[in-house]
């Protein structure tokens, strides 16, 4: 049963996707040319363009580790504007980036032995699939860059090849229309790009597909954990403060409170993390399940085993709280991985947080009073 | 990959064969393989893969597809729920379809509100 058709569009044409953002000013970029990784000026009918290589420094690779560590992703730009990749000419083709330097990087690596223009959009510093999903990399975007850069000056033909994950937000027909210059959607991995070209910009189905296997997986790793982190920075102290001063409550005083059910907080706490944002991604096509908040669940109860396998004495009501909040956490941890994953629709996420979430707070909350229950019970 | 199916019958995915002038340009941009064309038309084959990215609807030159265009992320639905609007990774999920799709008067269409990053 398919759901009742929408109402179609009356427009003839898509409103123009001005990439309005509510809360940033317009980027003040610097000088293209001081950029680390420009290694000297192209000459063009249309001004000197920065010419970059396709070989990464140890500062580049220095920069995408930490990136994909989780550290300041969001402050990782180039300047955007046109660039020559090696020695392109008048015919050599137009490749389409974001301004985000781990995407920028991944494609001058990937056409290493090319030479070609690389046209870089002001995508503030956001990757092509997710920038194409809020408008920045989008159509009119593109066509102001291909305007402000002089590309028809620089260039005889008049194509662009823009990656395919950029769709959302750039439309092929409308750009046309904008600036002249036609698009053609290139492969989804940049890394295809050269067979691409050499197939006369073609692309075979599998290059049209987005897939999202073990090491893609294991890539977003660390970002989980990097983020999960910063919470529980605060929460892990909170907690063995709290443990600390059920101790001095229940008469086992502060310290061996801390020793105790605090380390068993600390330690459970990471096993739910463990749980959610290592072993859920990692194992994900294997976990029953379509939702992701019912994915994590199994790694979290699996967790509450070990935990029970693991307690000193046989069950009690702090283990019983840990029971709760373990597979809790570990479900939550798991649907916030949907925003990295490469499949996940709106719709979906919101239809699995309207019964997940519910759940997940009564059993946290329901967790949390047990365990107060067991500290002041001593 | 078989595990890697998302829920069942939530996409909001529609088509209109009527419109359809049979480019195929929806089909080549789909990142999911859910379209076909049959007999020149838009067949919506695989719905269930749809993960409403707008690709389809953006490319479309007729009008011929609708989608609830947003970015399926749980941190996003939550950032919008408390009211979030720019800090962190700052992704608010505001489908986008709702804005673009229904404005009957270019001139008139206001500028889009922000469905994402700063």
């Amino acid at each position: 049963m398919s759901p009742a058709p929408q109402p179609l569009p009356l427009l003839t044409q898509m409103p123009p996707q001005e990439p309005v953002s509510s809360c940033a000013a317009p980027e003040a970029y610097g000088d293209p040319q001081a950029q680390p990784f420009v290694l000297g000026e192209e000459a063009t009918p249309a001004g000197p363009v920065p010419r970059v290589g396709g070989e990464l420094s140890r500062a580049d690779r220095r920069g995408s580790l930490r990136v994909r560590l989780g550290f300041g992703r969001h402050d990782y730009k180039v300047v955007p504007g046109l660039y020559a990749l090696n020695h392109p000419g008048p015919n050599s083709p137009v490749l389409v980036s974001a301004n985000y330097k781990l995407s920028f990087d991944h494609l001058r690596q990937a056409a290493r032995d090319l030479d070609a223009w690389l046209l870089v959009l002001d995508t503030k510093g956001i990757n092509v699939w997710c920038a194409a999903g809020k408008g920045t990399m989008g159509t009119a975007e593109l066509a102001a860059r291909v305007g402000s850069s002089g590309l028809e000056r620089v260039v005889e033909h008049r194509r662009l090849i823009v990656p395919q994950l950029a769709a959302p937000g750039v439309a092929a027909h409308t750009v046309k229309k904008l600036c002249g210059f036609s698009v053609t959607f290139g492969p989804v991995r940049a890394g295809d790009l050269p067979a691409f070209l050499a197939a006369g910009l073609r692309a075979d189905p599998a290059m049209r597909r987005v897939s999202f296997p073990l090491a893609a997986r294991a890539l977003l790793v660390p970002v989980e954990l990097t983020q999960a982190l910063r919470t529980y920075l605060w929460l892990l102290p909170l907690l063995l403060l709290l443990a600390g001063l059920g101790g001095l409550v229940g008469g086992s005083g502060f310290w061996a409170g801390l020793a105790g059910p605090g380390l068993r907080a600390v330690g459970a706490m990471l096993l739910a993390l463990v749980a959610g944002a290592v072993a859920s991604p990692v194992l994900l096509p294997w976990l029953p399940g379509r939702a992701f908040s019912l994915k994590g669940l199994w790694p979290g109860l699996a967790g509450a085993a070990l935990l029970w396998a693991l307690w000193p004495v046989s069950f009690d009501a702090e283990l019983a709280a840990w029971c709760l909040a373990v597979p809790a956490l570990s479900s939550f941890l798991a649907m916030n991985f949907t925003g990295a994953s490469t499949y996940t629709s709106l719709s979906g996420v919101k239809k699995e947080m309207r019964r997940a979430v519910p759940l997940q707070i009564a059993a946290t909350a329901l967790g949390l009073g047990l365990w107060i229950y067991a500290l002041l019970a001593g | 990959m078989p595990g890697l199916q998302y829920l069942k019958n939530v996409a909001s995915l529609s088509a209109n064969p009527e419109l359809c002038v049979g480019c195929g340009l929806c089909v080549e941009v789909c990142p999911q393989g859910v379209l076909e064309l049959r007999d020149k038309r838009v067949v919506v084959a695989r719905r269930d893969a749809c993960m409403e990215c707008g690709a389809c609807m953006t490319n479309c030159p007729a009008q011929a597809l609708w989608v609830e265009a947003g970015v399926g992320c749980a941190q996003a639905v939550i950032n919008s729920a408390l009211g979030r609007k720019g800090n962190g990774c700052c992704c608010v999920a505001e489908p986008r379809a709702a804005q673009q799709g229904l404005q009957t008067n270019l001139e008139a269409a206001p500028p889009r509100k922000s469905s994402g990053c700063c």
